[in-house]
């Protein structure tokens, strides 16, 4: 696939032919353009209503007021991609930027209902030199909807983003993030969670290309995989020639707590710059069996202890959240889905 | 009384435990020696229920009531702690959080009241000062990290809290230095009670110095081999397990 994804296109859905999306097969699930998405309304402030700021929101691909926002100063936007369709599609074009030295916190909330829709969700993000984006996303979608949504994102020098994505997945989801990094001291954290139960699909893919020297990536994804769920994680960190002085780190660890769970990763560090610090970590494993014990002979009953233990797994991710009330409400959104 | 007659245990297959009797009453110490490799250990898991500790023979009850039916939470919940040999590590859980679960389900599935937080704070404050433990301490994951003598001051901590009656402690004395020994020591015989049992495996003489065992048993190849007082660990300590082997 050289063209990019267009629902109204057909010849443009990939297949695991694609080398991108191997294991997230597109066509196998949708050959033809799917009927347009009716005109919805938006009930209720999403997950993150209870945090202010100006909301920015798409229901069945069409925006309630504006589809672009930028934030001078301090802002909080409640950015909301709100699907309720049955078998129909839909596509969402949104902006969301930051100008210089400004802060902006991105609470964005995938939210599904209906059935089988498909959703392509395409996002700009920019950030200028020296702003700070926080990108913290939940994604809500039925077991059998298709879900695509692609963030593209711009930063200026010594510009800052930290972005975290917790997923259950969807029939087939993919949630796709590149990041163009600057280099000159601009820094990016790029993180995701996924727990995938029954025969869900969570596709967490992300590219971080560091054309300048001198910027730091750190990156970790963590999952945890029931019944016959399947995570997928492709990262891409590329460092080009000339990018002395990056520092990047990778990590993928993941959990299967069944026999028919499957999760596919994918790390790639592509490195063609001199002295640079680059590391990744990629684990895929299942509970351990000593610790369960351990707890059930505390009295803890099996059922209690798996969830403790995944838990403390994924709380990982959500502890490295820097703003503190999102941090607590993603961890309630998670603990809430264990 | 704890009650285990002809029990026998297999570990992948491989028979370890070989028709093994004893008896622990009420209100009892017990301790347990043998060379390395015994199946010491194995009587401990087999016991707390431990997945693929393959029970073949015999059986093993509690105050009347047959243990080995039961899920590992279940004999936790009757009063079965078991002290490990080698204390497991839970990452991201930190140990105050872990022993309020445990005591909470404990509770839950013995139909009583949850113990409230301030009252579980009080709780473990007193007992991290009696046993000698930084409380801070209590609020990292459980085990990871610690040394291995802070990990057996865990287990005992958790004993303490939890309130069990029927304790295993397996070589809890191990890892520990001269004052901690004495500290756990004390720990130890701090819950000794005329209801509660123990059942104490240890190579070393010197923890029955101060946990002063009722009977002491030698177990060597999958069996109880010989029984005595207390004057039986200072003879094993003299001549060692040598005519034990011949007899298992
Ligand atoms: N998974 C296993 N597969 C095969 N053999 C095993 C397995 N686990 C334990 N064993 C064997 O069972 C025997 C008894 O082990 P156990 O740990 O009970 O000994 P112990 O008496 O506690 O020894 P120590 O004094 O060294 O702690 C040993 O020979 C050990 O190698
Ligand atoms: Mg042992």
């Amino acid at each position: 696939m050289t063209t990019a994804l267009d629902l109204a296109n057909p010849d443009t859905f990939p297949s695991r032919r694609d080398e991108d999306w191997k294991y997230s097969d597109v066509r196998r699930l949708l050959r033809t353009m799917p009927p347009a998405s009716p005109v919805g309304v938006v009930h209720g402030g999403g997950p993150f209503f209870e945090h202010g700021g100006d909301a920015l929101t798409f229901i069945n691909g069409r925006a309630v007021g504006d589809d672009h926002f930028t934030a001078f100063g301090d802002h909080v936007v409640r950015l909301r991609f709100v699907s309720e369709a049955s078998e129909t599609g839909h596509t969402v074009t949104a902006t969301v930027g930051a100008r210089r030295n400004s802060k902006l916190i991105i609470l964005e909330s995938h939210e599904g209902a209906g059935s089988a829709y498909v959703a392509h969700n395409r996002l700009t993000i920019a950030a200028a030199s020296g702003a700070e984006i926080v990108r913290i996303v939940l994604v809500d979608e039925p077991a059998d909807a298709l879900s695509i949504t692609q963030a593209s994102v711009t930063l200026g020098a010594g510009a800052t983003f930290a972005q975290t994505v917790l997923t259950t997945g969807a029939k087939l989801q993919r949630f796709e993030t590149r990041v163009k990094h600057p280099g000159e001291g601009t820094r990016v954290r790029i993180d995701g969670a996924y727990l995938v139960e029954e025969s869900r699909h969570a596709d967490m893919t992300t590219e971080v290309d560091h054309v300048g020297g001198n910027g730091e990536t750190d990156q970790l994804t963590k999952g945890v995989v029931r019944d016959a769920g399947r995570g997928v994680f492709q990262g891409r960190i590329i460092v080009r020639e000339g990018a002395d002085g990056t520092d990047a780190r990778m990590g993928h660890h993941a959990l299967i707590t069944s026999d028919r769970g499957e999760v596919d990763a994918k790390p790639e560090l592509e490195i063609y710059a001199d002295d640079v610090s680059c590391a990744h970590g990629n684990t895929v494993g299942a509970l351990d069996e000593s610790a369960l014990f351990y707890m059930e002979q505390r009295g803890i009953p099996a059922d209690e202890a798996k969830v403790l233990l995944t838990e403390a797994f994924l709380m990982e991710v959500v502890d490295r959240i820097g703003h503190e009330g999102a941090r607590e409400r993603v961890r309630a959104w998670l603990m809430e889905r264990l | 009384m704890l009650s285990i007659s002809n029990l026998s245990v297999s570990v992948s297959d491989k028979p370890i435990l070989k028709g093994l009797s004893l008896d622990v009453p009420a209100g009892e110490v017990h301790a347990v020696m043998g060379p390395n490799g015994a199946g010491k250990s194995t009587l401990g898991y087999a016991l707390a229920g431990r997945p693929n500790y393959e029970v073949t023979g015999g059986s093993a009850t509690w105050r009347g009531e047959d243990l080995l039916d039961l899920e590992p939470a279940e004999r936790a919940a009757k009063g079965l702690y078991l002290s490990f040999q080698y204390p497991v590590e839970i990452p991201g859980v930190p140990a105050l959080t872990f022993v309020r679960a445990a005591i909470n389900a404990q509770r839950k599935a013995r139909g009583e009241a949850e113990m409230t937080a301030p009252e579980f704070l009080k709780a473990a404050k007193a007992a991290a000062t009696a046993l000698k433990m930084d409380f801070d301490m209590l609020k990292r994951p459980l085990n990871v990290g610690f040394s291995g003598g802070e990990k057996k001051r865990m287990e005992v901590l958790q004993m303490a809290l939890l309130q069990p009656s029927m304790l295993i402690l397996d070589e809890t004395d191990s890892g520990l230095d001269i004052d901690a020994l004495k500290v756990v020591a004390d720990g130890v015989n701090a819950l000794r009670s005329p209801e509660r049992s123990m059942l104490v495996i240890t190579h070393y003489q010197r923890l029955l110095d101060y946990i002063r065992p009722d009977r002491v048993h030698v177990l060597a190849g999958g069996r109880i081999v010989a029984s005595g007082g207390p004057e039986l660990a200072l003879e094993l300590e003299a001549e060692g397990y040598d005519k034990y082997l011949e007899v298992a």
